[in-house]
């Protein structure tokens, strides 16, 4: 449905953005469509120049080339304050010599608004965030995610057709950040704003966005759904830095297999992949049984779990196989006590041809 | 940290009494004697004033001693024009040049934090650099410039401003001139500090908001520097009112601060007890501004801005 909106009439189009800082390349010619209502996540290292795009989009940098459009309006050479876009900083940027209720105002003050307007709008909003309770008080008298809902509320009174959110979730603990990952998705879609986060948490990025941009160095290297980031990535960069993967590099044999140091795998049919490719496995999706499975899986390869991490949930364990390749093996801990597989262990691991993901790239 | 075995509780008791002493020895002691002298009588003699203390005659003698205090000094020092008039072009004086200060102060302070990084220690090393020098060489300096052939009308006459040499020297022009030139960097410090710690975030967030430039440098950047302004004013207003070198070598007769007025009343007609209690009056009227300023600097050092 998103999809479909985005070549419909995007809200935001980015075309060829690029910016050089002394030279050096900053955001390395992006093209992107953000849909109306949408919620969608730049995602990267640090560096890779997502924060740059997003404040290129709030007019804090101007492109060195391409151009930015909002509703079809090129907003490149429009200045920040005369721009329909509101963002959120890292660092919440509250103004300190003001109380929670005039940093909130801030920005209709701007407006020239009456001043009954301005005073239901603010209180509405701060109700919303539920921040009523602070309204007298100075931000420094205020915790950490009473501050973010603050900079949450400032920005969004002003009622912009595009919120920006750099690192929103970066200062809190993480019980704190859960939750309120949970509250921002639920405000944009009650609100129904087009939101663009800036985040390096993948796992943020995968529970909040609708979409998500993944960069590095500079360059969009993949947009899609976190479904189909995390299952079809487009290359071995993607697959590393989204989740956990296991990569093989071997040879395609015929159009169904590939012959790897681990043994020959057996894959899903993949178009054009020819000669040297890498295979990417996700550790939950690797089986480990202690008899051969009497079902004979499409892959099934022999070895030792030479290393076991327990994280609670679940383990990781690496698996030695008799080839001498080795593979990260997810094992949920379902049984309460000790886990099913212990370091030592002869074991098969079992992987269907469907979750091998092959790769040229 | 506490309770370590290394501090004795004698030893912590030490360290806390050190600054005490130091005030004792270096204000409480000095005060008292010049508070005793402000309540004692002019006298051809020396020390110059009376009653002396005799600790050998006594409880007599402490009775003897009281009983001739007097606080005719201050009685004089209420009711002679001469010192009111003095009083007030002092905090006349104080009060335009500390806002001349601000005026020049501020924007120097703001280009400074402006300036890229790396030229930012040699702008705060450019602002103190004229300490380098004795203070009264350089207002001995400015007496050169501006003397009827000196430097300032050498300049104005070349560039065709002025026709005839004009007298700047011995004039309030002269005094609010060497006062400004000596007390800049204590304004434009207090403020460049603050400007230099401010959050250039606030800035884009105000833009972001709906301010142009010079909107956001109203509503955020002028009040985040109150606090330095405020510093830098009173560090300046302070010592101006008891100012003396200054207005004695470049203003002229017919202006007297109240330093001047001191001066003439201790080493002029040697009399010690009016000089000490003009000085007493003095004190009592700063009392308030330095209350503020500490109040400020207790501030800053509990790390709160607001």
């Amino acid at each position: 449905m998103v999809d479909d909106n985005a070549s419909a009439a995007p809200l935001v189009r980015i075309e060829g953005a690029a910016k050089h800082f002394a030279g050096v390349p900053a955001v390395d010619g992006v093209s992107l469509d953000i849909a109306k209502g949408e919620f969608f996540a730049l995602l990267g290292p640090s560096g890779c120049g997502k924060t740059t795009l997003l404040r290129m989009l709030a007019g804090f940098e101007i492109p060195d080339a391409g151009r930015i459009l909002l509703d079809g309006e090129d907003i490149v050479p429009v200045p920040p304050y005369r721009r329909p876009v509101n963002m959120m900083f890292q660092s919440y940027a509250l103004f300190p010599h003001l109380s929670v209720e005039s940093n909130v105002a801030f920005g209709l003050k701007q407006e020239g608004l009456p001043r009954a307007e301005i005073k239901a709008r603010v209180d509405e909003m701060m109700k919303t965030i539920s921040i009523g309770q602070f309204a007298s008080r100075k931000p420094h008298q205020l915790s950490g995610g009473q501050r973010q809902r603050v900079a949450l509320a400032r920005a969004l009174v002003k009622r912009p057709k595009l919120f920006l959110l750099d690192e929103p979730l970066a200062a809190l603990d993480k019980k704190l950040r859960a939750q309120t990952q949970f509250e921002l998705k639920e405000l944009q879609r009650r609100l129904g704003l087009t939101f663009v986060i800036v985040t390096h948490d993948q796992e943020e990025a995968m529970i909040m966005a609708d979409r998500i941009g993944v960069m590095d160095r500079g360059r969009l290297v993949q947009v899609g759904t976190p479904a189909e980031i995390y299952e079809h990535p487009n290359s071995r960069w993607v697959a590393e830095f989204i989740g956990e993967a296991n990569i093989l590099r071997g040879e395609m044999v015929g159009r169904e297999a590939v012959r790897t140091p681990a043994g020959t795998l057996r894959v899903a049919a993949c178009g054009a992949a020819q000669g040297e490719v890498f295979v990417a496995i996700r550790p939950e999706k690797i089986r480990l049984s202690a008899r051969r499975p009497d079902l004979e899986p499409d892959n099934c390869f022999a070895g030792r779990v030479s290393a076991l991490a327990y994280r609670g949930d679940m383990s990781l364990c690496t698996v030695a196989l008799q080839s001498g390749a080795e593979l990260k093996v997810a094992v949920p801990n379902f049984m309460r006590g000790q886990s099913h597989v212990r370091g030592g262990d002869s074991v098969f691991a079992s992987i269907d041809a469907a979750a091998c993901v092959v790769l040229t790239q | 940290m506490s309770g370590g075995h290394a501090w004795s509780g004698r030893a912590r008791r030490l360290v806390v009494a050190v600054p005490y002493l130091w005030l004792l020895i270096f204000f409480a002691v000095p005060f008292a004697i010049v508070l005793r002298m402000s309540v004692s009588q002019n006298a051809i003699a020396s020390p110059p004033y009376l009653p002396l203390f005799d600790p050998a005659a006594g409880w007599a003698g402490v009775k003897e001693f009281a009983g001739a205090l007097t606080f005719d000094n201050f009685q004089r020092v209420f009711s002679d024009s001469i010192y009111t008039y003095a009083y007030l072009k002092s905090l006349q004086i104080a009060a335009m040049s500390t806002a001349i200060l601000l005026a020049i102060a501020f924007p120097v302070a703001y280009g400074m934090a402006c300036a890229p990084r790396r030229w930012q220690p040699v702008l705060v090393m450019a602002v103190v650099l004229p300490f380098w020098t004795a203070f009264l060489i350089r207002i001995y300096a400015w007496i050169n410039i501006l003397q009827r052939d000196g430097l300032l009308n050498d300049v104005l006459m070349a560039l065709g401003l002025i026709g005839e040499p004009a007298g700047w020297l011995s004039s309030d022009t002269a005094i609010f001139i060497g006062i400004v030139y000596s007390y800049l960097p204590f304004m434009v410090l207090p403020i460049y500090s603050v400007l230099e710690k401010m959050d250039q975030s606030l800035l884009e967030a105000a833009a972001d908001l709906g301010c142009p430039r010079w909107k956001a440098f109203w509503l955020v950047t002028v009040p985040l520097a109150m606090p330095g302004v405020l510093a830098g004013a009173l560090l300046c207003f302070i010592p101006v009112i008891g100012e003396f070198v200054i207005p004695d070598l470049l203003g002229g007769s017919g202006t007297m601060m109240i330093g001047q007025a001191l001066w003439v009343d201790f080493f002029g007609n040697l009399d010690w007890p009016a000089a000490s209690a003009i000085a007493i009056v003095l004190l009592a009227l700063l009392l308030g501004p330095i209350m503020i300023y500490q109040h400020l600097q207790m501030r800053a050092l509990e790390g709160r801005r607001w």
